[in-house]
């Protein structure tokens, strides 16, 4: 029988220089400016205790580390504050009516009556009671670091019972948004310098692969862009050669 | 108060694939067309273009181009007996908005189904006897044979400019191809696409274990191709955008490529944009469609009277359309009786991710949506079940798609999902894992079905549909077995781990499996079994007719594109050919 493959074993042996891919810049040295302290934005649907909490979570679930920073430093809290200022956070294109089942099977999703931004609001509240209660009194971000993830695990497990909500669903969708902030486009507010983009080696909105995807192997080194560089988008339709005007 | 409109002679009720074909088909035949559209227009040129179409969390995470549920939604249970709930989110499937449909932001992995597909009930009980499947397995004849639509495969690739190596030509097994799909006609339009990283060490092991590689039949176009209307496609850029994006290169065949400016040229086609169609209206005396109901852009409710009504819409939207006008005779689970809404089938997927822990580097982001390397030895047609206590199959592939990492990071099972560890593990696995899938078949049961929800209704005050549906029981074998044989690939694959996605216990409405919902009006030969004719011709109105997988009478294992365009072309060809010509049923029951 016919081996139907390519050898494209040479191609593994051969792997490209970085120079000949694009600019210098290694994926994998530490982050630019990670000396810089976290910088907060202005904030449009938290109040300062809630983003208090924010940070402080956030910061758990995507911890610094020696050499990457988490996703306090990455501006996830930004992020999470304007999703749910706008269009998400009001429930926008979700169903919202009525009659509410909120102790479905799992399999049927999520059937809470609660918008994401109702959801953060009484979430955040509720877990800041549950701890002031069992912590003597002290805030969710005053607690060390093993406490407060010991806090997010039994978040996670149900564990912990919330008055209002199944604490897990509050877990879950905060996780979610973290995992968004961290990775998606730094035009929302998080992925500060594109910094969950350069630990992965993830180039971000380039638009062409072709010449590069039978390089197996390749170590690819090319800084990562964003939607909104405009220097980018420059050099983009400077070497664009498709007919852009067709109709 | 109902406006009433101009009458005209077509009414598609949607604006995407199968509207743009027959659209365009129809208006050419001189026929007056107008597709009702719920959402609005978009075209590559501005909407699609780069760099702002790069975005991950707009268009992927908050589905910019999927059906908004908060006007109209469906509800879900996975049994009957169990109280339905509304999906309040999109999770498990993504049914498109706006012209184009589904097929302006999909992949375009492009497969045509295996022969034994079309005559799966007839067939089985050849080879395996009466006895080898249970009453449960309602499996059925499609009423069509590929060998009679192979002419309209070819023509619907010719179109779509179909990249990949034919494995089949007239009889002759092919060097390079698929040797188990049907005998082809001729090889597909363009030559396959490039293999990357994640189907070179795919298919390299599959091979050594005897199984036969071959690069996956792609709409993400290999060269400059002018096709049969003399539309333009551009080569693929291998950008990692596809699904659900929509294409800025011209590269990616689409309605807005291939078919709808030839269409949109005709003065005798309407696309008419930001109709929401509630449904159709039919004659009780004369057994006939008279138009549909629709509310538009400023809120109306309207009537478009028409002399033929064309169900365009998603899969499970037209029976659910027929059911919300009173089409035909609901299907009862109870008594297993009548037919709209009968025979629901999803796909059944299961995974598999080889992790090299950082001795290979994959780069998962050099990307296109049909980029694959796949194997079809366990498809249906493709072994012996004997013995096995189920019927079906599928492929199993590996699929280079994307390298956008808010979905795309995967670890090893054990991972923390959570804090340092699991930051760690993404970093060290993101470029280092070659993810594997099985695309299953999916059988239909008697209790998986679509019918009407009696508590929730949508934006327009209608009840929402409702979908009852969990793997059976063949199914569950079905993937055990091949789950299985995918393991065995991607334990030959190198790697330093290995995991294993086994199907769940029960379906799920939450996570993202797959948008190839088939079935619900189902075509076939005999009416109490069947909502369409094999011209995809309704036995109730016969100026009605569906498209799309909704006729599917269970699901292949393969992606439905394919069979959906050239069953759009087949009865198009019979609406031309023969209907026109002397309006009635094209079948005698």
């Amino acid at each position: 029988m016919a081996v139907t493959v390519p050898d494209h074993a040479a191609a593994e042996e051969h792997p490209v220089q970085v120079a000949q891919v694009g600019r210098q810049n290694a994926l994998s040295s530490p982050p630019p400016r990670a000396d810089l302290p976290a910088e907060r934005g202005m904030l449009f649907f938290f109040n300062d205790e809630e983003a208090r909490f924010v940070d402080a979570a956030v910061e758990r679930l995507i911890p610094s580390d020696s050499e990457w920073p988490g996703a306090a430093w990455a501006g996830v809290l930004n992020f999470i504050d304007r999703q749910l200022a706008a269009a998400y956070g009001a429930g926008a294109r979700m169903y919202l009516k009525g009659p509410w089942v909120p102790d479905a099977p799992p399999q049927q999703g999520y059937q809470l009556r609660y918008t994401p931004a109702q959801l953060y609001r009484i979430g955040i509240a509720e877990t800041r009671a549950h701890v002031t209660s069992n912590y003597s009194g002290r805030e969710f971000w005053d607690l060390g670091a093993p406490v407060m993830d010991e806090v997010l695990s039994s978040l996670e497990s149900g564990a912990i019972e919330l008055p209002s909500l199944p604490a897990p669903v509050f877990f879950e969708t905060l996780l979610a948004n973290t995992i968004e902030g961290f990775f998606g486009d730094p035009v929302y507010g998080g992925n500060r310098d594109m910094v969950g983009w350069r630990m992965v080696g993830f180039p971000g909105a380039y638009a062409q692969f072709i010449d590069l995807v039978e390089l197996y192997n390749l170590p690819y080194t090319r800084p990562p862009i964003s939607i909104g560089d405009t220097g980018a988008r420059q050099a983009y339709l400077d070497g664009h050669t498709h007919d852009a005007q067709r109709q | 108060m109902t406006v009433r409109m101009k009458p005209v002679d077509v009414a598609l009720v949607g604006g995407g694939l199968t509207a743009a074909i027959l659209g365009k088909e129809l208006a050419e035949a001189g026929q007056t067309v107008v597709a009702l559209e719920r959402g609005g227009m978009r075209q590559t040129v501005p909407d699609f273009q780069s760099p702002t179409m790069h975005d991950e969390l707009k268009y992927d995470v908050r589905h910019a181009y999927a059906q908004d549920v908060s006007v109209q939604t469906i509800t879900f249970r996975n049994f009957v007996g169990q109280q339905a709930l509304p999906m309040r989110q999109l999770g498990s499937f993504l049914p498109g908005e706006g012209v184009g449909g589904g097929a302006t932001h999909w992949n375009g992995q492009t497969w045509r189904f295996q022969p034994e597909w079309f005559v799966l009930k007839s067939w089985a009980e050849q080879r395996y006897g009466r006895g080898f499947l249970d009453d449960d397995v309602t499996i059925q004849d499609w009423g069509i044979t590929y060998e009679e639509l192979e002419p309209y495969y070819t023509f619907f690739e010719k179109v779509m400019g179909i990249s990949g190596a034919p494995g089949n030509i007239k009889g002759q097994i092919q060097v390079g191809g698929n040797p188990f799909e049907g005998p082809r006609s001729e090889p597909y339009p363009n030559p396959p696409m490039k293999q990357s990283h994640s189907g070179f060490l795919f298919g390299q092991a599959a091979a050594q274990l005897g199984y036969r590689p071959f690069p996956v039949p792609s709409a993400n176009v290999t060269r400059h191709y002018t096709n049969p209307f003399g539309a333009e496609i551009k080569p693929c850029m291998y950008c990692g955008f596809c699904d659900p994006f929509g294409c800025e290169h011209f590269a990616k065949a689409s309605p807005q490529v291939c078919i709808l400016p030839f269409a949109l040229a005709n003065k005798n086609f309407e696309m008419r944009t930001h109709s929401y169609v509630l449904r159709v209206e039919w004659d009780r005396q004369a057994k006939v469609a008279s138009g549909v109901t629709y509310v538009d852009a400023q809120g109306r409710e309207v009537f478009q009277p028409a002399s033929m009504v064309v169900l365009c819409a998603f899969a499970h939207h037209n029976p659910i359309l027929m059911l919300q006008s009173r089409i035909g005779q609901p299907y009862d689970p109870e008594t297993r009786t009548g037919t709209v809404g009968r025979n629901y089938t999803y796909q059944t997927m299961t995974g598999a991710e080889v992790f090299y822990d950082g001795e290979k580097r994959i780069n998962p982001f050099m990307a296109a949506g049909a980029l694959g390397t796949a194997i079809d030895d366990f498809n249906n047609g493709s072994f012996d079940h004997s013995g096995l206590g189920f019927i079906g199959g599928g492929y199993i592939a590996a699929y280079q798609t994307t390298g956008r990492p808010i979905y795309h990071h995967p670890v090893p099972e054990g991972t923390p999902r959570w804090g340092l560890g699991w930051k760690q593990a993404v970093r060290q696995h993101y470029n280092s894992t070659v993810s594997l899938g099985f695309h299953g078949s999916s059988i239909p049961h008697p209790n998986n079905y679509l019918g009407v929800d009696p508590t929730y209704t949508d934006a327009f005050g209608q009840p929402l549909g409702m979908l009852t549906y969990d793997f059976p029981y063949n199914d569950r074998l079905m993937a055990r077995y091949i789950t299985e044989k995918m393991a065995g690939i991607a334990q030959a694959m190198g790697g330093k781990q290995m995991s294993v996605g086994w199907l769940d216990d029960h379906y799920s409405i939450v996570p993202y499996q797959t948008t190839h919902n088939t079935g619900g009006a189902i075509m076939g030969t005999d009416p109490k079994t069947s909502v369409v004719n094999r011209y995809l011709q309704s036995w109730d109105l016969h100026n009605l007719w569906v498209m799309g997988s909704s006729v599917f009478p269970q699901n292949a294992g393969y992606n439905p594109t394919d069979t959906v365009g050239a069953l759009a072309y087949w009865a198009a060809d019979a609406m031309i050919k023969q209907y026109l010509k002397n309006p009635g049923p094209l079948v005698q029951p």
